[in-house]
């Protein structure tokens, strides 16, 4: 087991705001929120639905752009980055699991956890490596020629996991990664969770509106209406 | 490599729908390519008619007859080599519906002339030396299953009566495009019987057919023919054997435009039905492609899956439309045998079957790849199916 010594912030939130635009109506989303993310921290972000929780952690993950403020992530401004500096930033410091899954139907698990890598330029081979270890990780090497249709939703779940850590990034982001699972497979996925972070040292930005969920994580935030508390 | 297996999978995602719209694709390529075979058909006698050959007919129309007294004045001319003549006979064979062109010609000229119609030394012989001997077309013979020494009858409505004749000779074509569908006799029978029936319409012709020695001097030909019958009772109206056959055709003019603009509309109509197909499945699959672009996936790569997919679709369907339009139209040429003797598919048609593909293709992809790459991620991603 890893030293769990405090590094500094992974992640710096300054005066970040965001709204969207509605038939020419502006709805407010989140309205300068400010804080920081240690390096190896797990930490839930809960809330009531609609609160914004989706919209912060899109922003951290660099799949979206504040309105205004600045975020830093392992020192780099990812709100000045272009767009194609955006995605190659993303592919490699940032992974991602969502609430559906979202693996690709017509590709067996291994090509899914594959697919990020293909942008990487490593060989056939190194690549085949990293998806056995990945799927290894995830306890799923005998289900890897598998579709998703055929996989339960908590394997399909484990698999999105092992897309999310096969490219080795930094940090996780998972937004209600256990909303569409029953209790053990949630459960599951939890202590999958909490081993990348104890044992890989992965930073883990939880969202979930589950108390059950959040009480893994080692660090609690509530976003009400737009404000973090 | 990726992106090629990945379009792959994705084109037979949806079998039903995809078998569909490729099968609507294959209908209406091959309902193209029959449409532009029946146009080529249609033009068939004009391109199998020979650059050397002029016909000289009555200047009023066709209707009216030319005096035989004419074949002499016309072989002086300078610049002929041969004349022949004949009449559009336009006899009935049992039934209105078993129709085929029917011709009184003057044999030895006629077949000289007309080398593509193919006849035996034996055959020609016996067609020359018999007066009520025909020769028809290998089509035709096979059809009503003539064989050589049987007696045919048929019944007149431009010369009344009942005539008989019998097979003397089966021509075969020299050309591909050679109708073998043609039925001959003897001009002499014909206006032998009219001098005891009908004097008054002995001795005319419906055409002379005029071989000349330079095809690149035929014009001149023509109207040195014409000029020595200008201001006599039956003018003359000379022109090549090509425009001669398009004159005919003029008439059906409308109707071809009318067919050309049909197969432009089917193009039309696989362009909506492909482009449907497109924005539904880009549609369904927008938290996929969103899916993609968090990972890193750019642009281009994604714009490749559409298009990729797109066209798959639309060049399974070419290949399928060509290797089936040989047997749609073997039976549509069987089945309308008797009006479009000359059913050829032109390989050429082909050229237009992967143009309008590819064109189908493309143009069905650029909405859909356009909104796909234009959404955020962050909205692609909250999209529920
Ligand atoms: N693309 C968008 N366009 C318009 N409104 C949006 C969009 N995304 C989110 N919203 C709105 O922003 C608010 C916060 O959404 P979200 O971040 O998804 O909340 P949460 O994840 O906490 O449920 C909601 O009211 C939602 O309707
Ligand atoms: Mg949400």
């Amino acid at each position: 087991m890893r030293d769990m010594e405090r590094k500094g912030p992974i992640v710096e939130i300054r005066n970040i705001s965001k709204s969207y635009r509605r038939d020419s109506q502006n709805i407010p989303v989140l309205e300068d929120i400010t804080f920081d993310i240690g390096e190896g921290e797990f930490l839930a972000l809960m809330g009531p639905s609609g609160s914004g929780k989706s919209t912060l952690l899109n922003l951290i993950a660099g799949l979206d752009r504040p309105d205004s403020g600045t975020i830093r992530v392992g020192g780099v401004d990812i709100a000045s980055l272009s767009e194609s500096g955006l995605a190659r930033w993303r592919a490699s410091h940032v992974g991602f699991i969502f609430q559906f899954y979202n693996l690709v139907p017509v590709l067996t698990a291994f090509e899914n956890v594959e697919l990020p890598l293909l942008l990487s330029g490593l060989s056939r081979r190194d690549r085949r490596e990293h998806v056995d270890m990945a799927l290894g990780l995830v306890n799923l090497s005998d289900r890897m020629d598998h579709y998703p249709s055929q996989l339960s939703g908590g394997q399909q779940q484990r698999v999105a996991i092992a897309r999310a850590v096969v490219t080795d990034p930094a940090i996780l982001v998972a937004d209600e990664p256990t909303g569409d699972l029953d209790r053990v497979s949630a459960e599951d996925v939890l202590g999958l969770m909490d081993r990348l972070n104890r044992e890989l040292g992965k930073t883990i930005i939880l969202v979930t509106h589950d108390p059950l969920a959040a009480g893994r994580a080692r660090m609690t935030r509530h976003l009400v209406k737009g404000v973090l508390t | 490599m990726f992106i090629l297996k990945l379009v792959l999978r994705n084109t037979f995602r949806h079998t039903l729908r995809t078998s569909l719209t490729i099968l609507s694709i294959i209908i209406a390529l091959v309902a193209f390519g029959l449409l532009r075979t029946v146009i080529n058909s249609w033009y068939a006698g004009v391109d199998a008619s020979s650059a050397s050959r002029l016909v000289t007919r009555n200047a009023i129309s066709l209707m009216f007859p030319l005096p035989l007294s004419y074949r002499d004045k016309i072989r002086a001319v300078d610049g002929v080599k041969t004349v022949s003549y004949g009449n559009w006979f336009g006899g009935i064979y049992k039934d209105r519906k078993n129709f085929f062109a029917n011709f009184a010609v003057d044999p030895k000229t006629y077949f000289q002339l007309n080398n593509e119609f193919m006849l035996t030394p034996e055959e020609h012989d016996a067609f020359i030396r018999d007066r009520k001997g025909f020769v028809a077309g290998r089509k035709l013979a096979k059809k009503f299953g003539w064989k050589i020494g049987d007696s045919v009858p048929l019944e007149g409505t431009i010369f009344p009566g009942s005539w008989e004749f019998v097979l003397r000779g089966i021509y075969k074509g020299k050309e591909k495009n050679t109708d073998e569908s043609l039925f001959f006799f003897h001009w002499e029978y014909l206006n032998e019987t009219l001098r005891k029936t009908m004097p008054l319409r002995a001795d005319k012709v419906g055409f002379y057919m005029v071989g000349v020695k330079d095809p690149a001097r035929a014009v001149d030909v023509t109207v040195a023919i014409d000029r020595i019958f200008k201001n006599s009772l039956a003018e003359t109206l000379t022109e090549t054997e090509k425009a001669f056959q398009l004159s005919f055709i003029s008439m059906s003019e409308a109707v071809i435009i009318a067919i050309r603009l049909v197969s432009l509309v089917v193009i039309i109509i696989i362009m909506a039905v492909a482009a449907n197909t497109m924005a539904m499945t880009v549609r369904e699959r927008t938290r996929e492609y969103a899916v993609f672009k968090t990972l890193g996936f750019g642009a281009f790569r994604i714009t490749a899956m559409i298009f990729g997919e797109s066209l798959l679709i639309t060049m399974t369907g070419c290949v399928l439309g060509i290797v089936l339009t040989y047997p749609a139209a073997g039976a549509f040429g069987r089945a309308l045998g008797d009006y479009f003797p000359i059913f050829v598919v032109d390989n050429n048609i082909f050229t237009v079957y992967v143009g309008a593909s590819l064109l189908v293709g493309v143009t069905a992809a650029v909405l859909p790849a356009w909104k796909a790459i234009r959404i955020t991620i962050a909205e692609g991603l909250r999209r529920i199916e």
